[in-house]
């Protein structure tokens, strides 16, 4: 399957966040590499979501969907910050 | 970072199809009319939700065609093995139901007060947000200077071809076709490679603001090309599409 | 409020009449066969590739690539159940039943955690992987099994869905508790039978 970016999932993390992500920074926990969401490596429907690094591989985020709950799993990053003091 | 489970907001919305308009044989633009649309920047994109009768969903996004200020449209390419494109390009009419939820996108967007130079770099249905910013800064009457190049297999697989012609004041279209050429073709042919960009690209001395829009492929060789004629990263936005 | 039908939208089908019994509950059938994976396709070089049967740290057998080809395989056609709602019907696969692999070591473990190249990893009963219920699958549809598919080797477990049938897989470990994978970990149910539609955990 083709990867896509975090371009993809802006409508998804916009239900779960109440806000646009797509320009929120991302601090990769494994390499610290620091990347917008729009600029990560997302693989989509796999059944759920799976966020990667694109500078390590390693995975930053996954969102499952179930029974109508987005549960999201950020222990892959150790910072994502929206830039809005929120 | 902590895990959390959510349940998600109700902000699909209800449109209803008001034009289903040919631009090639595989693609059509799908005029909307959104009753609670919020307005939209150039270069965002909406999702749009399909039921079946027994229930079974499929969502995919698409860029929005248009400029901010205009109505929304987006513009869609068919996909032979596609669960969703075969249906809104083929199906889909005037007066007919879409959900869909937006606008989407705080990134891959461009409004005037975020300059240029602009280099706009489209591999086939990638000129979609493109065309978007192009109209954007049209309807704004932008002078920030734009370079389009926009990669297609064919001549008949340009998508606005005759608006894209049309462009001038400060915007420089150029064209390349991968697959074949017609008879006394002028522009390029060939993949939009580093010794194409390299011909195109605006210096990176000038600091061009870049959006490439294409196949994950395509995405990433234009984007490693620019890279390696001196573009920071940080000043290259990209935005990958998919298959199905 | 339920969301409105699309007029006139289908695409994975309703089973057909004398497919309803082998379509689970829930369940499309579908035209081709979707490609999912959670992160990028490995290439091992087949001179790299080993399956092991590993239990609390030690690998107690492991075979090379020429090695696993040269064990007694079997060609199946089974249906197979995605839990992102797919089946597809009479899928032909080439493999090596775990049975067999289970079979040369001696162990009373009764689970196993399968690993792949990548990192994913997914969790099993053994009873559920013997008696004729699994296999290390290495052809697909007559052909060696494509990358995209899981090549050169996947685990083929198909009365559960099929996140279970992990891509790429590179071995078992044998467990004494049922210990989640990569899924289970996110909410996806432990067992995953989808006559019973476990999908999820609680289901």
């Amino acid at each position: 399957m083709v990867a896509l970016d975090g371009n993809s999932i802006g409508g998804l993390l916009l239900e779960v966040f109440g806000t646009d992500m797509t320009a929120a920074q991302t601090i990769c926990a494994t390499c610290g590499a620091a990347a917008p969401v729009a600029e990560t490596v997302v693989y989509l429907r796999v059944p759920g979501t799976v966020v990667r690094c694109r500078t390590c591989g390693s995975v930053l985020m996954i969102i499952a969907q179930i029974r109508g709950m987005s549960c999201v799993d950020l222990s892959g990053m150790s910072a994502l910050d929206t830039g809005q003091g929120g | 970072m902590a895990t959390a489970a959510v349940r998600g907001r109700l902000i699909w919305q209800t449109a209803t199809v008001t034009s289903v308009t040919t631009e090639t044989d595989a693609v059509r633009t799908i005029g909307l009319d959104v009753p609670d649309w919020p307005g939209h920047q150039a270069g965002q994109h909406l999702d749009v939700r399909l039921t079946a009768e027994d229930g079974y969903t499929a969502e995919r996004s698409y860029s929005i065609a248009t400029a901010a200020g205009e109505p929304v449209a987006i513009t869609v390419e068919r996909l032979d093995d596609g669960e969703v494109s075969p249906y809104l390009t083929e199906e889909l009419r005037a007066g007919d139901q879409l959900e869909l939820r937006g606008p989407i996108g705080g990134w891959f967007v461009w409004d005037t007060s975020d300059g240029g130079p602009l280099l706009l770099v489209a591999g086939g249905s990638g000129i979609v947000p493109l065309r978007a910013i192009l109209r954007h800064r049209q309807r704004t009457g932008s002078d920030v200077p734009a370079r389009l190049l926009y990669s297609s297999r064919t001549l008949a697989d340009v998508i606005y071809h005759s608006e894209l012609d049309q462009c001038r004041d400060g915007v420089e279209v150029s064209y390349t076709l991968t697959r074949s050429q017609p008879p006394g073709w002028t522009g390029y042919s060939g993949r939009a490679d580093a010794a194409l960009l390299g011909k195109i690209a605006w210096p990176a001395g000038q600091h061009p603001l870049t959006f490439v829009c294409g196949p994950t492929s395509f995405v990433e060789a234009v984007a490693g090309s620019l890279v390696a004629l001196g573009y920071p990263a940080g000043r290259v936005k990209t935005e990958r599409f998919g298959g199905t | 409020m339920s969301p409105p039908v699309s007029r006139g939208f289908r695409h994975f089908r309703r089973p057909a009449a004398g497919e309803q019994d082998r379509v689970p509950p829930g369940q499309y059938v579908a035209k081709g066969f979707p490609v999912l994976s959670a992160g990028p396709t490995p290439h091992t070089p087949l001179p790299e590739w080993t399956f092991s049967i590993r239990r609390a740290g030690e690998t107690l057998k492991a075979w090379t690539w020429d090695e696993f080809q040269a064990l007694p395989a079997q060609d199946v056609t089974v249906d197979i159940h995605c839990v992102t709602r797919w089946t597809k019907l009479d899928t032909m696969w080439r493999g090596v039943p775990v049975d067999t692999l289970l079979g040369q070591v001696e162990h009373d473990a009764p689970y196993v955690l399968a690993f792949s190249d990548g990192g994913y990893t997914t969790n099993l009963p053994v009873q559920d992987v013997t008696s004729g219920q699994a296999w290390v699958a290495f052809g697909y549809d007559g052909q060696p099994l494509a990358a995209e598919h899981g090549g050169p080797a996947r685990l083929l477990v198909p009365h559960l869905y099929f996140w279970k049938s992990a891509k790429w897989v590179r071995g078992l470990e044998l467990l004494d508790h049922n210990q989640p994978g990569f899924w289970e970990n996110y909410g996806y149910h432990i067992y995953g039978d989808p006559w019973r539609q476990q999908r999820y955990a609680g289901d």
